[in-house]
Order: C-alpha cells, then structure tokens, then sequence
C-alpha cells in the first residue's frame, strides 16, 4: 500500500506557518514513516509528480501567481487545510486591504510602501515592476474567498502539537473537529 | 460648510424653540420646524437648539441626524422625494426619474444651484395604488408620468409652490379636499363597519354610558386585535394599562403607516378621521387617559391640516376636551418608528429607536407612563364595536380573527385600492376582485410578510394563516421574484436602526447573499447559508425589524423554492464563483503597465 501523499506550500505568508510545522520535532519522523511530501518547500519540489490526498496552504492571496498555485493546490489535493490565520483570514498582509477610501488604493499602497513610507531607503525611487514579477491583486484574499478550503487550522502561527494531531488524526480518520480548550490564544 | 445663505438667524430659531416649550420632549418638532424654513439642520441651529432646550449638541444631532426628512447638509427649498418602492419601480419610476433629472438638470441626490429644488428617493410613501408618486414639499403628487414629471419641474423652476403646481383653486379648498386633489382614495370595496355608512359620534355616546370596565369588557369580548400587524388583542392591552399605577395614562394612534404596500390608514385618515379621533376618545375614557397622540408618518403630513381641523371640530363637538386632548405628532421619514417602542421614543424627542422590553408600554412608555399605542384602523373599529355591540363585530371573520379587514391592494392588478372584507377570505377570492387572477406570487403584509405562490392562493387571510397589517402586493409572472427579495432587503438594510449589529449587519450580509444567486454565483451551500444567517438574525434582533426582515427570503424559499432553484447551479471544481481573476488583477496590470502572464492569453501563440 502507498502512503498518502502531502504537499504544501507558502503563499502570502510568512513562512512562520512552516516553521511550526518543524515545531512538531521529533514527531516529524513519525509522521514521516506514514505520508510521502509531494511538492513542498520541504521537498523543494515546485509542481506536483501525482495526485496527492492532503494539501496545506499558509498564507492568503496577495498576487496572481498565489491564485494559480491555490488553484493547482485544489485540482490536485483531496483534503486542503489553510494553515493559520493569513491562509483563514488573509492575516498580517490582510492590512493592506484598510487603505480602501483613497481614490486609487493600489496605488497609494505602493507608493507607500516604496516611495513615500517615512522608514524607506529605496535608492532606486521606483516601485518594483520587473516583468518576472507577477500582478498584485486589489487586494489580499483568504483562500477561503478563491477556493473550497475542507479544513481550517487557526493560530499565529499554530502550535506544532496541533498540527502534528490533527494530520494525525486525519490519516486515522478520526477527525472530527478541534476540541474548543484546543483554540484557545490568550 | 457651515452656512448657508437661506440659514435663519439665531433670533428666529431660538423663537422655534420657544414656540414648543423649550421642551426637549418635542426636539423632533423643533427640527422639523428649522429644516422647514431653512431646509438643512445647521451646526449652528444645533448649537441654538442645544442651548435652548437644554442638552447638548451631540444629542441634537443624534436626531437630526437619524430622520431621513432632516438634512445636516443644505437641500432645495422643495424637496422631491420619489417614491422608490418596488411597485413605483415596476410602474414606471426610471422613466420619471430620468424626465425629472433631465428638466431640472440635476441628478436624484442632488439640488438645482439656485437651490430651488432637491430631487431625491424614500421608501414607500403609502401610494402604491396611484405608483409612481412623489412627495413634492408637503404635497404629494400620484400617477407620474414622464410628460407630468417634466411639467411638474419646470412649474417648480418658474417659482410656483407645490401647492400651485399641484392643486388647481387650491385657496377655495378645505384642506380635506385638497388632500383628495392630490391623492385617490381607492375604495373599491366599503364593508359594514369602517368604509361604508357611519354615524356621527355613536360610538363615544355609547362609551359615555357605560363604565371604563364596561368598555374595555365590550372591546376584550368583541374579539378585536390590533390591525398593525402583530395582531395583539386591543382588549387586552387596554386592560393592562387601566390597572397599571399612575394617574397619568396616554393613548397612542400609530399613523405611521410605513410598511411598504400599506395605504389603508391614509383612506381611513382622509375619510373616517372623525371615527379615529372618537375611537381614542374611548380609548381615553377606558383606560383613564389624560393625553392623546397622533403620531402621523412624515410622508402623510399633506393630511396635517385635514386633521387638525378634524381635531378642531371633535373638540367643538366634545368628543375631546374633559381632560383628554390630542396633539399631532409629525414623524419624519423612519419606517423603524412604526414599531411602538420607537414611535414612542419619537414622539418623545429621541432618535426613533425601539426600547428594551419588558417593561412594555403598557406598563411604562411614553416618558414613562402607561400607554396605549394602537393602530389607526383599531381605533376606528372601536369606535364602531362600541355603536353596535360586540358580539356584531364577533360575528364577522373568523374564530381567532374577528370583524372586517381593510386590505391595500396594489401591484400587478387591475383594481388597486383598499378593500373592507371580513377576515377569513381566501387569498384567490381577494385577487379576483382585484383584477389580479394571473398574479405569480403574492406578497401579503408587506415586506415583513409573506410571499405566496400560486399554489398558495387557497390560503386564508387571518391571523389563523395569512395574518396581514394590511398589505396586498400582487406580483404578475413577468417579475423577477429576487428582484423583489433583494429590494426588500435593500429597504430594511436602509431603515435598520442601527442600534443591534444581528440587523445593521446581518441584513447586509443577507442582502449579499442573495445578491449572489441574482448573479449566478451560487450553489446548494448558499440556500442553507441563508436560512442559517436569517435564524440569527430573527433569534438575536431586539425588536421586530431585524425579527421579520428574513422573511422575504425565508418565505420565497419556502413558498417559491423553484425560483431560488433555477439559479442555483452545482460546482464539482471545488473554485469559487464569486471570485473574478480578472478583476482582482486590473489595478495591478494598470499599474504595471503590463499583461499577465497567467492569466492573460498570449496572442503570439
């Protein structure tokens, strides 16, 4: 029997989502004798070699190469996870989306960002544009608003341990849910 | 700005407020007299009422500021307000909309520069019958047409008033009649006890000889409930007030006639005042009440002066006076104030939000005494139960809804009007006098009511099932029934309060949510998400707003399911429908100056 596959993949994040899941330490080796990862950076695989059962998502939608992935993540994932808050809620980068009463709030994004932010050293005095660069999108997204997301993860980052039981718990066929003591933050 | 050059000086506004008794209770009046003699509420004016009545401005402008028929920002000395109900939109609001635009060269929202004319939209002004209609001023004026609005307009612009524009011999008319210029009564169909031959006084003579218990046992016995709409048993009502502790008790008559489709008051007001005002006389003497309030909606104030004359001439009569008197209160353009907690903080100076309840009216309402609120259509029947006897009026209707019913009739029919018919007809036996055989759907009560299909003509009207304030509204098979929905819920969206974030926010929501089927974006997930969101929006509202503003979903789902179904479309890709790539894109490609690689096709190909 082959062992399910995972991929997962950093969007509009931080990669803090990936660090937690390093978190589960010496459980990884455990997890490791039950999945294969597919693409990942783990794997450092950028397309998928076949199907794969489990997919996880960090980070939201800030730019059009981020919906394609989401999208590819999906056609080709049974169960998709979003890991943390960017992935649910569209997170830290989800700030951006608060300068919406301008008259071009693109715009005034990333003037601010490059150009005009008080705290800017940018010696260039250009917004970045270089035709490799995929398109921003108006605004950020959760995956939730681009694609059909099975299971939702929350924490900033989530902690290792519930990472670690709820992919248990999913190849077990067991998952039913978070306990609620389980999402608790404070 | 902060000024404007029509702005009254401080003297005059300061004389308002002294007119009504420096009295913050009457705050609503005092605005409306500003914003009718110099057309916006000034920060200034404010700051003067503030002083003058002894609260601070943020509390003036909590008011002025929750009234659509007040402006904190200047407005045309006639201000057009066009009827945007769905049934005006249906007859023909575009195309009069647009006639007025074009000759007073302004857009809906706007004021022509010399500040003559203002041109904007309400909800339901209670003309449904008469669609598309207008408020011009104080006046009203019916039956639009392109070719009317035009004329209308430039009258308007040469100076003439509204009155001149739109009531012909205008000065040799009493104010009844020339309410009845402006707009058709529409009795298509009178029924014993309200619309057709009624004698004067008959029913406070009887009350006279009988004991307040007597009265409120004959009222309770009669079977009688409230024709607003939540149909609470009057008798019952009354009784809880008279045995509340106090000696100063007050009767309410709600003529805040706001649910979109509902006319009937306005028939009653213009023709049967006399029997409204005699029915709170006995009210009054029942109940021990020492002051009397008319609480007339802001669209109806074209029948202010046929009231007070009415008013004027119970009191000659002396069916007022002996320690119980009637003032008009005039609202201002909040359907939430028909809910009685909010007509009651209306009339007492506030922001027309609804109150916590218990403690009910009944108990402590208007500035914190027993009240009786009712509506206009009870009040009248009282007047009548108490001429001829309860147990005629029990002999009419139905067991758990007695008597007659007056119905607003409008829509896609070729009688609309108000029809007095005994409860307990079928919706079908309605529709055929009405013209209306071929209606689609139905939606009785008004917006907060009942959407009927066809397969529920055969249903009854009363409070068994179809219960009803009074609204008809026939829809024939060329509408678009989520249209209709999503107007509706565009109307409670605009008249929510703002107080409970289950109804300022919900409602939203909801509005969205539907928005999405009219788009073809949704699936079977969203008709569950609809009815879920409307639970919590029925189960956590605090009054009756946010509790019935669903139930033009929840009753089209049920009633109408294969409309919902036709545009509910299954994904198998597991993408979102609502989510456009393209437009997510265009500000970046704009900006980048540049194609997508991704997304956009490479023509080199």
């Amino acid at each position: 029997m082959t062992r399910p596959r995972v991929a997962t993949v950093s969007l509009a994040g931080c990669f803090g989502c990936h660090m937690a899941f390093l978190d589960m330490d010496e459980r990884l080796v455990t997890l490791m004798a039950r999945v294969e990862f597919d693409r990942s950076p783990l794997t450092d695989l950028k397309t998928f070699t076949r199907r794969c059962d489990i997919g996880i998502i960090e980070g939201g939608c800030c730019n059009e190469e981020n919906v394609h992935t989401l999208i590819e993540f999906r056609r080709n994932c049974d169960v998709l996870i979003a890991l943390g808050q960017c992935a649910i809620m569209g997170g830290l980068p989800a700030m951006r989306n608060a300068i919406m009463h301008a008259d071009d709030p693109l715009r005034e994004c990333l003037e601010e960002a490059y150009l005009t932010g008080p705290y800017l050293r940018n010696l260039t005095r250009h917004v970045p544009n270089d035709p490799a660069l995929p398109l921003i999108l108006d605004k950020v997204y959760p995956c939730s608003d681009i694609v059909d997301i099975d299971i939702q993860i929350p924490g900033c980052a989530p902690s290792g341990d519930i990472i670690f039981d709820t992919l248990t718990a999913l190849l077990d066929g067991t998952f039913h849910g978070f306990d609620r003591a389980r999402l608790r933050f404070d | 700005m902060t000024t404007a050059p029509g702005d009254l000086p401080e003297d005059a506004i300061r004389a308002i407020c002294a007119g009504f008794g420096n009295d913050r209770h009457r705050m609503l009046d005092i605005l409306l007299g500003v914003q009718a003699r110099q057309c916006w509420i000034s920060p200034a004016a404010m700051e003067t009422i503030a002083a003058a009545t002894g609260l601070t401005r943020i509390a003036v402008e909590g008011v002025a500021s929750f009234y659509s028929f007040l402006s904190l920002s200047p407005k045309g000395r006639v201000p057009i307000r066009l009827c945007d109900d769905i049934v005006d939109r249906f007859a023909g609001l575009d195309a009069v909309a647009a006639a007025f635009e074009a000759e007073l060269g302004i857009r809906v929202g706007q004021t022509t520069p010399d500040g003559a004319v203002s041109l904007e939209l309400t909800p339901c002004i209670g003309m449904c019958d008469q669609a598309p209609a207008a408020m011009v001023g104080d006046l009203v004026a019916t039956r639009l047409t392109p070719d009317r609005a035009r004329a209308l307009a430039r009258a308007l612009r040469q100076g003439l008033s509204p009155t001149e524009a739109l009531v012909a011999d205008h000065d040799r008319l009493s104010p009844l009649a020339r309410a009845k210029a402006q707009v058709e009564d529409n009795i298509r169909q009178a029924g014993e006890v309200l619309l057709g031959a009624v004698p004067l006084d008959a029913g406070i003579a009887a009350a006279r000889a009988m004991t307040p218990a007597a009265i409120i046992d004959a009222v309770e016995t009669s079977g009688l409930r409230g024709c607003g709409g939540a149909g609470f048993t009057t008798g019952r009502k009354w009784r809880l007030a008279a045995s509340a502790p106090d000696d100063h008790r007050v009767v309410i008559c709600n003529a805040d006639e706001g649910e979109p489709g509902t006319f009937k008051d306005r028939v009653l007001l213009t023709d049967r005042a006399d029997l409204v005002i005699e029915g709170m006389a006995i009210c009054a003497r029942a109940i021990g009440g020492r002051e009397g309030i008319l609480y007339l909606r802001g669209e109806y104030v074209y029948l202010r002066d046929h009231l007070q004359d009415a008013l004027a001439v119970a009191r000659a009569r002396g069916v007022l006076g002996d320690g119980f008197d009637i003032r008009i209160q005039l609202g201002a353009g909040a359907y939430v104030c028909g809910e009685e907690g909010a007509l009651i903080s209306s009339c007492e100076g506030l922001p027309g939000e609804p109150k916590t309840r218990p403690p009910f009216p009944v108990t402590r309402g208007y500035l914190g005494h027993p009240t009786v609120v009712n509506n206009v259509e009870t009040f009248a029947h009282v007047a009548r139960i108490l001429d001829r006897g309860p147990d005629w009026f029990r002999a009419m209707g139905t067991d758990k809804s007695r008597g007659t019913k007056l119905f607003s009739v409008s829509g896609d029919c070729a009688r609309p009007g108000v029809y007095e018919l005994p409860w307990g007809l079928t919706l079908r036996e309605l529709l055929a006098l009405a013209g209306g055989e071929d209606a689609a759907a139905v939606q009785v009560g008004g917006p907060s009511g009942t959407m009927v299909g066809r397969d529920g003509f055969d249903r009854r009207l009363g409070y068994e099932d179809l219960a009803t304030g009074g609204a008809v509204i026939v829809f024939s098979p060329r509408r678009n029934i989520l249209e209709i929905v999503d107007y509706y819920l565009s109307f409670f969206v605009h008249e929510s309060c703002g107080y409970c974030t289950p109804c300022r926010v919900g409602n939203v929501f909801l509005k969205k949510a539907v928005e999405k089927f009219r788009k073809g974006q949704a699936d079977e997930a969203d008709i569950a998400y609809l009815k879920e969101l409307s639970a919590t929006i029925i189960e956590t509202s605090r009054c009756g707003l946010g509790m019935t503003s669903p139930n033009p979903v929840l009753t089209s789902l049920e009633n109408l399911p294969l409309v919902w179904a036709a545009v509910t479309r299954p994904r198998k890709d597991g993408l979102k429908a609502t989510f456009d790539i393209q437009a997510a894109i265009e500000g970046g490609r704009r900006i980048a100056r540049r194609r997508s690689y991704i997304f956009d096709r490479d023509f080199s190909e």
